[in-house]
């Protein structure tokens, strides 16, 4: 069993949530990405979303631009990323790892090489962002060669067919774009997600977290509630700058995650 | 050249040029790209939206725009006949608006209010501007924050025409970056917004409709050429940004086999320097904007920053048609420099009493070497894509003129 269906049923099995925090690899350095990850696991992260920063992120909002930005300044490459999670593995055999991205730089790997090479890294599944389901059959016979999963998107725009469509294709799990915008937008409406919820439900029984304008604790209960499990990117990557613009730990920055893991286990059992 | 291909077949119906194109988008807009696409499957054989066009293109930009035989220019090269499709003449000042002109009736039948658009040298911008105002929508422009120092009377223009220029601050601040910003707007706006992309790049089916819009010009120049020479040209020539004005008159043109189609990239500071904005000539494929395409991008898949004189080649990737193009023969695709795009400027301005852009200097000072290979009694016809008023600020400024 993969990884990350393991930690989806164990999660189930407690009636728990996953908690998925979102960092962009190499911001605000590369030398701090590794330390986050674990931190990141040790404050409560069930699986944790890795950022390869692209030169163009065009679904993001300012602040993981930023990141993206940043983490380019140190040339990280998605080369580095799979070294780095190699050595995450080292000592972490169990938290899920899926890298969040842009297709260009796994084109420009191949897809065959991606895919081994992520499969080897102990890599669990892959989230492109602008490869929709139409155009991700040829990296899907690769992923599958490795066990990877493929996680695709859904959003409120998102019709019932394509629903369908797109969870007969998913694998690992589904991850609902809470609203219409970019990543770190600030009009979540917790009654919209409860009825795209409804939508996706009806249609798989794949896990779904959810995405996009989830700050904080009051906001990651509201949304658990309907879904499996939340993820959270903006409020984290702004809290890494903030402490690394301070010249404090960028350790700290993950007091987010354990705030949200209280409050999540508050609402659940 | 491979044979027997019926090139208006493509792209298939999922926007594929062979490996190109595709639809490279987040989930959001997915829905919002098979709206589009319907409604434009609708309306392509819709009498009353082609005749509303088809008057648009008479009655307001002033088509047909001429087929202008280059005497004088022709004489002094000493090869081929050069005939120049006069695009500078429209209204707006370049090919732009005749993709604007068809993107805002389709805004218009789909009952789209606000229209939103990217710019680099400001031409696409101002003729969506244009079109806005005259249809009575709200028209926001986004243009990298580079361009708009460089482009400062078009971003004016855009103001006067009632448009909201935003000034695009991430990346490298250029045309890519305000095509990366439009589509976050759109993402956000996806409910009562079009986008109005300026070229034949983008997600299926926007290098489709655009290519539609953009090849009258081929339609005309085709029947021009033969009304006035009583056959077909030996040789295109068009400057490649995204590539629409090349595909305009390329496309009526492809099942001709005896024309030849040359799209001319900027070459920048010298293809071989590394600073130019020649995807075709020296990059590689991958997928920006929605679409796979040829890139200019790093060994980590990165897109590098570009560089030409011309804000509108200045951009990284270039439409899919062009790079299947490229890769089954039918069209070739060279580059030329800064400095020879300036002298083909003097050069036409001097010569024929004809100002051109920038960008529509990089296919002039092709077509010029073109001509003298080609010899007399061959026939060049040269897509001078738009005017060069809007450039007056740049070259004065190489010449070491301060204009107020
Ligand atoms: C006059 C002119 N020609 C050409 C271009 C390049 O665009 P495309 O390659 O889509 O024709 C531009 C873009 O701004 C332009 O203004």
């Amino acid at each position: 069993m993969s990884r990350l269906t393991a930690k989806f049923d164990a999660l189930r099995a407690d009636s728990r949530k996953a908690l998925v925090p979102y960092i962009v690899a190499g911001d605000p350095d590369v030398a701090s990405t590794l330390p986050l990850m674990h931190k990141l696991v040790e404050q409560g992260a069930d699986i944790l979303e890795i950022g390869v920063p692209f030169s163009d992120p065009m679904a993001e909002g300012p602040v993981i631009q930023l990141a993206h930005e940043r983490a380019l300044v140190h040339a990280v490459s998605l080369n580095g990323i799979l070294e780095l999670v190699a050595e995450f593995r080292t000592k972490d055999q169990d938290t899920p790892v899926v890298l969040m991205g842009y297709a260009n730089p796994v084109e420009r790997m191949g897809y065959d090489q991606f895919a081994e090479r992520a499969g080897k890294a102990g890599i669990d599944g892959v989230l492109i962002v602008d490869m929709p389901p139409e155009e991700a059959e040829p990296l899907n016979e690769s992923l599958a060669k490795h066990q990877l999963d493929n996680i695709f998107l859904l959003a409120p725009t998102t019709t019932d067919e394509r629903i369908a469509k797109v969870a007969g294709l998913a694998g690992g799990y589904l991850y609902c774009v809470s609203l219409k915008g970019v990543t770190g937008a600030g009009n979540i409406d917790v009654d919209q997600v409860q009825t795209l919820m409804n939508r996706i439900k009806a249609h798989t029984d794949l896990p779904v977290t959810v995405g996009f304008g989830i700050k904080n604790a009051e906001t990651a209960t509201r949304v658990a509630i309907c879904c499996d499990g939340v993820v959270v990117g903006s409020a984290l990557v702004e809290s890494v700058a903030n402490a690394h613009k301070n010249g404090a730990d960028v350790l700290e920055a993950t007091t987010l995650i354990r705030d949200i893991r209280h409050a999540l286990d508050a609402i659940s059992g | 050249m491979s044979k027997a291909v019926d090139y208006a077949s493509f792209p298939d119906k999922r926007g594929h040029f062979g490996p190109y194109g595709g639809r490279f988008v987040s989930e959001t807009l997915m829905c919002a790209l098979d709206e589009l696409e319907a409604a434009y499957e609708r309306l392509k054989n819709d009498k009353d939206f082609q005749a509303e066009f088809d008057q648009d293109l008479a009655q307001y930009v002033g088509r047909p725009s001429p087929l202008y035989f280059a005497e004088r220019w022709t004489r002094e090269t000493g090869g081929a006949d050069i005939y120049l499709k006069r695009e500078d003449l429209n209204h707006t000042g370049a090919h732009k608006v005749n993709n604007t002109i068809g993107q805002a009736l389709l805004a218009k039948y789909m009952g789209k209010k606000r229209i939103i658009a990217e710019t680099g040298a400001g031409q696409h911008g101002v003729a969506s501007a244009t079109v806005a105002a005259r249809l009575g929508m709200s028209c926001h422009v986004f243009m990298g924050e580079e361009d708009v120092h460089r482009q400062a009377l078009n971003v004016y223009r855009m103001k006067l025409l009632g448009a909201e220029v935003i000034p695009v601050k991430s990346g490298s601040r250029t045309l890519k970056d305000a095509m990366n910003e439009a589509m976050r707007d759109w993402v956000t706006n996806v409910d009562d917004t079009f986008y109005i992309i300026g070229t034949v790049a983008g997600p299926h089916p926007y290098p489709q409709l655009v290519r539609d819009f953009q090849s009258i010009i081929g339609r005309e120049a085709r029947a021009q050429c033969l009304d006035q020479t009583g056959r077909l040209p030996d040789a295109l020539v068009a400057c490649v940004g995204g590539g629409s004005n090349a595909i305009g008159l390329f496309h009526p043109f492809l099942n001709d086999e005896s024309v030849e189609m040359y799209g001319v990239e900027a070459g920048g500071h010298g293809v071989e320097t590394g600073q130019h904005a020649a995807p075709l000539s020296a990059g590689t494929p991958g997928v920006l904007h929605g679409n796979r395409t040829y890139l200019m991008q790093d060994d980590n898949g990165q897109i590098i920053h570009t560089h030409s004189v011309s804000a509108g080649l200045d951009y990284p990737g270039v439409g899919p048609e062009h790079s299947w193009l490229k890769d089954i023969g039918r069209a070739k695709y060279v580059s030329v420099n800064d400095d020879e795009a300036l002298d083909a400027f003097r050069e036409l301005t001097l010569v024929e009493g004809i100002m051109p852009a920038l960008e529509s200097s990089h296919a002039l000072a092709y077509a010029k070497k073109l001509a003298v290979e080609l010899g007399k009694g061959k026939s060049i016809i040269i897509n001078l894509s738009g005017r060069g008023d809007k450039d007056i600020h740049t070259v004065a400024q190489i010449d070491g003129i301060q204009l107020t």
